[in-house]
């Protein structure tokens, strides 16, 4: 079960009205490379791993993974907020504001809304690693475009936050790999005898 | 302490707690990584006793009320007055 607390891991703090920068950052909140995507890939992995540390280090990023959608969606949320219909059509997001008003939908900076194909949970500890730090470094490689685009320091800021989080769960999800092989390769043979 | 400090304090600390239970997963037998743990959590509690004495509740869970029911009436984390200001705080 989850607990909530009631405060983001890395402060929002938005001042500028920005559709714009929400029509992108919504990238990170429902798109394929996604805060959802990466929560649910983790915390569905889980139930098939092996060893101790591998089995935390899943339960817990995919746990922080819900704090970064948590993020992700508050900053579009401060980005909107105060939107009239003329400043979302200028931004480009009038078919947005048609399907969903000023709210928070999980779809992509395309609009294609969020599905379970972005994921993958395999039953093989070693493969469903592999396919996690790849996902790791596709989050980050997402950030680091984001960056690009962002001229709002205080929108940089956390997306900043987000990026260096992608590196850090690589190493671990990197740490959780080689215990899990050295772990399989004592107890199982692949092939020969 | 102001609230915007003391949040501040409890935010750096809960995420330096947060990265290193994530390292001490994977290297369960680091000695200083699980000092430095438990030296962020003692810290975390003591300001967050203060937080929620003068704040209202950081969490409702497994957590004693008070008349009034004070989780619903304070700000949100996803509203804008909710979170402090990073760059004039560091």
């Amino acid at each position: 079960m989850w607990i909530y607390e009631k405060k983001l891991e890395y402060p929002v703090k938005i001042k500028r009205t920005n559709p714009k920068l929400a029509k992108i950052i919504i990238a990170q909140y429902g798109g394929p490379d996604g805060e959802l995507g990466a929560a649910l890939r983790y915390l569905s992995q889980r139930f098939t791993m092996v060893t101790p540390q591998a089995i935390a280090t899943l339960n817990d990023i995919g746990t922080e993974e819900l704090a970064h959608l948590e993020m992700i969606g508050t900053i579009c949320h401060q980005l909107i907020d105060k939107a009239t219909p003329e400043q979302m059509r200028e931004a480009g997001m009038d078919a947005e504001y048609v399907n969903h008003g000023l709210g928070i939908h999980p779809s992509g900076a395309g609009g294609a809304p969020w599905t379970a194909a972005y994921i993958q949970s395999k039953g093989d500890p070693i493969t469903d690693l592999y396919e996690n730090l790849a996902a790791e470094q596709k989050a980050r490689s997402t950030y680091e475009y984001l960056l690009d685009l962002i001229d709002d320091p205080d929108v940089a800021d956390p997306i900043r936050f987000l990026r260096e989080r992608e590196v850090v769960h690589f190493q671990r999800f990197g740490e959780s790999l080689n215990i899990v092989r050295d772990y399989l390769g004592s107890k199982r043979m692949f092939y020969g005898k | 302490m102001e609230r915007d400090a003391l949040l501040r304090e409890i935010t750096i600390l809960d995420f330096m707690a947060l990265d290193l239970h994530l390292f001490l997963n994977t290297n369960p037998d680091d000695c200083e990584a699980l000092e430095m743990y438990n030296d962020c959590i003692t810290r975390s509690c003591e300001l967050r006793q203060k937080y929620e004495a003068d704040y209202g509740p950081m969490t409702a869970f497994r957590s004693h009320g008070q008349p009034g029911w004070a989780w619903i009436n304070e700000p949100w984390p996803w509203e804008e007055k909710f979170n402090f200001e990073i760059s004039e705080t560091l």
